[in-house]
């Protein structure tokens, strides 16, 4: 058993509670005993339990209506109810509203055994059903790492290499350059890859939002929490947390967030009581974590956590050579999608694609491979199925100045800012060049 | 020397040579000093006439309220049938990582299933019976090993299946709790 299962024990007779919990304890279960259902509700507002033994025949609320209550709180809870009459009605009542299933007092030891044994085993499977389905989808990354090059084979070793430690890892690198799928062969190769891979867009949420994502909320906590939540650190026990856009989150998160990493433990939104987890963490971020410490936009103590191991991701035009590769495998990936036959791509065009230097990296690569499948002619990509010409003009381009500007722009990243090739390549000289980037106000991509 | 025993308490009127044997193979599990001693309980007061059974938690209960001095470890040994409020019965039960601890052979011997009475065998499951709730009051808690004395056990055919000895799993975790086990 990776993790202990809890139990609650729901009765109003002491005996039964004591007994049925030095039953469980002696076989190894974690368990908790309420004399009432109210607080037995209580108790699963604030911690959580895998399964609810309750008596039906209790003094104020009794076990349905409690049932029902717990239902509404955690739809996914397995509670078994028991009562000392026999009665068929009320066990069908029980079974309707949600009830795992129904015993009746005294039990014969092996019926209690086999029914909990039976809850337990629906409980791992459902946590092995999440991890396989997370295993596939990590294999299915791994396999979607494409790249012969110097700069991918150093990226993949490194991965080879990190993936069975517990460190910290941050991946940088441009926007589109493939970082979650670095994440997820990292946990893919990982001695956690059967527990679950758990990712965040910490850009994407507000500071509110963002906290009741990772830590969870309870019950009423703000409006609109309607259920108890469990968060993305809770839902990680065992597995890895991937935290992108790490650079985005507010100085108030990152002391959460520092302290979480520390003591792996966290408070709900709303809760009180401190629960524990064990999850690897890694972050992506196109931006400069160690300037933006240097500007004291991001804390340098967390910086150090995250930054144990640090996997930057070349950009798409520092590794040409893959481009016929990826090429090929997004040809493969949409035909099959689109149920059409594979299709070739002409010399030109390829010799286009490989001289564009790709400011968007493998996302724009492989939209304009998808663009390409869906307009051509079905037999093979020419020219004219890619969206260079017009269509590669910036819908936010509205004058010459503003077309010189992000063409220079283009050439400049292209070249690293190496200021001599860019003007070699702009045919113009180094003077002109940086009248131009003085002019437009331009500086290297964060 | 003042050292602490483990004391097996006959409120059964078992034979003195049937619990000299169980004592020298608790003995030997525990590396203990085991003495043996005999009592009486008025056991009227734990009978439930609903149910024709003993309650085993009133019962355990009582018997921790009055420790028997000296003793490390007690377990109460009985022949009458034993129930917890929620099983039908039990063949004994002890405190995890308490002092004391009851059995009771009442559903140990063949006879009770219509087979022929076997002394030899009735030894050996009340011995198991006995080192299995002893094992709970040094904390340790059923085991998955088919073998070991710690697996639990509904019914008699599978105190059969397991020997009498704690696995090297169950004796690691033993070793842990007591790691200056007394040399018997």
């Amino acid at each position: 058993m990776a993790k202990k299962i809890s139990i609650l024990i729901v009765d109003d007779e002491e005996s039964v509670r004591d007994s049925l919990s030095n039953w469980f304890i002696e076989d190894g279960y974690q368990v908790e005993c309420a004399e009432n259902a109210k607080m037995a509700l209580q108790l699963i507002e604030s911690s959580y339990f895998d399964i609810v033994l309750t008596d039906i025949k209790m003094p104020g609320m009794d076990g349905l209506e409690m049932l029902r209550r717990i239902k509404s709180l955690r739809n996914d809870a397995i509670v078994i109810v028991m009562t000392a009459f026999a009665s068929v009605n009320t066990a069908v009542m029980a079974l309707k509203d949600g009830a795992f299933d129904y015993i009746t007092k005294p039990f014969d030891p092996d019926d209690l055994s086999h029914l909990i044994r039976n809850a337990s085993k629906q409980i791992l499977l459902a946590q092995e059903n999440e991890a396989l389905k997370n295993k596939v989808v990590s294999l299915d990354s791994v396999e979607d790492l494409i790249g012969n090059s110097e700069a991918m084979k150093k990226v993949l070793k490194q991965v080879e290499s990190v993936a069975q430690s517990n460190s910290s890892v941050i991946i940088t690198g441009e926007s589109g350059t493939g970082k979650e799928l670095i994440a997820r062969a990292i946990h893919a190769n990982s001695s956690r890859k059967y527990y679950p891979l758990v990712s965040v867009h910490c850009g994407a949420l507000t500071e509110s939002l963002l906290e009741s994502e990772l830590f969870g909320h309870e019950k009423g906590a703000f409006t609109g929490a309607m259920y108890n939540r469990k968060g993305r650190f809770e839902m990680a026990d065992s597995g890895t947390i991937f935290l992108d856009e790490i650079a985005t989150i507010s100085s108030k998160m990152q002391i959460e967030l520092l302290r979480v990493l520390e003591t792996k433990t966290f408070v709900r939104v709303g809760g009180n009581k401190e629960t524990s987890s064990d999850f690897r963490v890694i972050c992506a971020t196109n931006r400069d974590l160690k300037s933006m410490v240097e500007q004291g936009l991001f804390r340098e103590d967390l910086y150090y956590r995250l930054n144990v191991v640090n996997i930057n991701v070349p950009p798409l035009r520092e590794r040409v050579e893959d481009i016929p590769l990826l090429i090929d495998y997004f040809i493969k990936k949409y035909c099959s999608s689109m149920n059409k036959q594979p299709v070739t791509i002409d010399e030109a065009a390829m010799q286009r694609l490989e001289e564009y230097p790709f400011p968007g990296n493998i996302r724009e690569l492989e939209n304009m491979i998808e663009r390409a499948i869906v307009i051509g002619n079905g037999k093979k990509i020419t020219l004219k199925d890619l969206p260079f010409g017009k269509d590669m003009l910036d819908n936010s381009i509205e004058s010459l100045d503003d077309f010189e500007k992000t063409f220079i722009r283009q050439i400049l990243n292209k070249y690293s800012w190496n200021i001599s090739r860019t003007a070699k390549a702009l045919k113009v000289d180094r003077v002109t060049l940086y009248n131009k980037i003085k002019k437009y106000d331009l500086k290297p991509e964060e | 020397m003042n050292q602490q025993n483990i004391t097996l308490i006959n409120f059964g009127y078992l034979g003195k040579n049937f619990l000299e044997k169980i004592a020298e193979a608790v003995g030997q599990e525990f590396r203990y000093p085991v003495i043996l001693k005999e009592s009486h309980l008025d056991l009227s007061e734990f009978f439930d006439p609903g149910r024709r059974q003993y309650n085993g938690n009133k019962i355990l209960q009582a018997l921790n309220t009055s420790p028997t001095p000296k003793a490390f470890k007690t377990i109460g040994l009985f022949s009458v049938d034993l129930f917890i409020p929620i099983l039908t019965f039990i063949f004994g039960q002890a405190m995890l990582n308490g002092q004391t601890g009851i059995a009771s052979l009442f559903r140990l011997s063949n006879e009770r299933y219509g087979i022929e009475a076997d002394e030899k065998l009735l030894l050996e499951r009340f011995t198991k019976e006995v080192i299995h709730e002893l094992g709970h009051t040094f904390g340790l808690i059923h085991c998955m090993t088919p073998t070991c004395v710690m697996r639990s056990s509904t019914y008699v055919e599978d105190i059969d299946q397991k020997n009498q000895n704690l696995c090297h799993y169950c004796r690691e975790k033993l070793t842990a709790v007591i790691p200056d086990q007394p040399v018997r």
